[in-house]
């Protein structure tokens, strides 16, 4: 097991202040499912001028993934719904971790399934490199670097708190 | 003892292939009824297709003719961004005397990844999975009498969108079951995802008393059989399956099963009313019912093509 240990609530808070100075009048967020689009719940209740815009997208990558074929259709398939019109929206989207880029990916072809945006911003809680395509976030609360078998995710208790579960891989 | 596993399930318990609903689990009918519910949304988009099975072949093997089952299958799979091959086989090889294996083997060649098969023969499209390569999927777009397992899905998640629940309903089947692949898929469906109360109501002639074994009341009175019924599933009169005098004819019939506005107002106030199509007016279903408040029959359609969008992509994520 890993003895990693993040902590996921005061990362939350530089994300917070991230996003502030990203955020522009007139943009859109949008929540990566899942834990993205609990990033963006909790910044529209926590930043008034967020809040102000609406109610946030939640985008899925699941009908876009390229490893349909070896593991199958991913859950979330249902989990897109924009309450806005992307034709020529500046939107801001939000994901838990970014790791090779492959999600980030899927998700804009699923959003361009919905309009045309006239620009998409990336915000991200935890970076942990390993790229394998040419994407990169605006901003990210932290850079960690992990075994690429390791699988790190956001999880969220009943009080809405955030915290980081890290599994060692299987085996 | 040895178990014999399931053809449609990999070692995992996923589905590879859909050849028939008879055995399998609540939890894959329920997951292809949930993944049906995203695609209808696809509807909704600018951008109305996903990339599931690009690059995929599907071949449309209908040796049995059939317009609406072979167009929502292509729509379906084109949704999915699959290239689409419509054979006319009745017309072409197999009236030339090929073989059915022979067939497959041919356009197995010609890279094939999925057949959706329909076939006057019950069990072929087993046929076709248990000699088809290991990365192609077949799906059985109704066989002879046996099974029709998307339209029983496409039946189900119809029920459920205007239902909700199943696990409290009264579902009366009617007409002639005993040639209805239809008939039979529904009746597993149902059974598997927990509803109580099944009725198969029709003359003798066309109710096969074995039904009972299905966990199905036979009802060969009309008005008991729709009597509080939640769904009435009326079914075609299948006069090219029909040998022999197992019917006085159609007007005697209509008379005694037909689905008129009075029969109707036997069953609950909110009944929903079913058919596979295509639809004989005044045969198996009045007019006034069949374009009715009750009737969900349109939507089935519109529903069909979501369902059989989840079923292709699901196997097609499968291995075998």
């Amino acid at each position: 097991m890993s003895t990693l240990t993040l902590d996921a609530e005061a990362l939350y808070a530089e994300l917070r202040s991230g996003v502030s100075a990203l955020w522009r009048p007139g943009m859109a967020l949008m929540g990566v499912w899942s834990g993205g689009a609990w990033l963006a719940e909790r910044l529209v209740a926590d930043l008034p001028a967020l809040a102000e815009a609406g109610k946030p997208g939640v985008i899925s990558s699941a009908l876009h993934r390229d490893d349909f074929g070896a593991r199958g259709l991913a859950s979330g398939t249902d989990a897109t719904k924009i309450p806005y019109a992307v034709d020529g929206a500046h939107i801001l989207l939000l994901d838990d971790v970014l790791f090779t880029g492959r999600t980030t990916r899927a998700v804009i072809n699923e959003l361009f399934d919905f309009g045309r945006p006239a620009s998409v911003t990336l915000a991200v809680l935890v970076d942990r490199g390993g790229r394998e395509l040419p994407i990169q976030p605006a901003f990210a609360a932290a850079k960690v670097a992990l075994p690429a078998e390791q699988k790190l995710a956001l999880a969220r208790d009943e009080a809405g708190r955030f915290t980081f579960s890290v599994r060692a891989p299987r085996g | 003892m040895l178990m014999k596993r399931n053809p449609q399930l990999n070692a995992h318990g996923e589905l590879i292939h859909l050849l028939s609903i008879e055995g399998l689990p609540r939890a894959v009918l329920t997951h292809i009824l949930d993944t049906a519910g995203t695609f209808l949304s696809v509807n909704d988009r600018e951008v109305k297709k996903v990339p599931l099975l690009r690059g995929k072949s599907v071949f449309n093997l209908f040796f049995e003719n059939s317009t609406r089952t072979r167009t929502t299958f292509e729509i379906a799979a084109k949704r999915l961004s699959a290239d689409v091959i419509n054979l006319d086989i009745a017309k072409s090889s197999a009236s030339k005397g090929e073989s059915l294996l022979d067939t497959i083997a041919n356009l197995s060649a010609m890279h094939a990844d999925m057949f959706v098969v329909r076939h006057s023969e019950s069990g072929a499209p087993y046929l076709i999975a248990q000699h088809c390569a290991p990365h192609v999927h077949v799906v059985n777009a109704g066989d002879g009498r046996h099974a029709h397992p998307t339209q029983g899905l496409l039946d189900m998640y119809t029920i459920r969108h205007f239902k909700k629940d199943f696990t409290s309903l009264s579902v009366a089947i009617v007409g002639d079951i005993v040639h209805s692949r239809v008939a039979r898929s529904d009746i597993h469906a149902l059974t598997t995802l927990g509803v109580p109360d099944i009725r198969a109501v029709g003359p003798k002639t066309l109710v096969p008393g074995d039904l009972k074994h299905m966990g199905v009341r036979v009802c060969h009175s009309m008005e008991e059989g729709i009597r509080g019924a939640d769904v009435i599933i009326m079914l075609r009169l299948q006069n090219e399956r029909m040998s022999g005098a197992m019917l006085p004819s159609a007007g005697e019939f209509f008379k005694n099963y037909g689905l008129t506005d009075d029969k109707l107002a036997l069953a609950k106030p909110d009944a929903i009313v079913m058919h596979p199509g295509p639809i004989n007016r005044g045969v198996e279903i009045d007019s006034t019912v069949a374009d009715g408040s009750h009737s969900v029959i349109l939507p089935q359609v519109t529903f069909g093509i979501a369902v059989r969008m989840a079923v292709m992509s699901i196997i097609a994520g499968n291995d075998a």
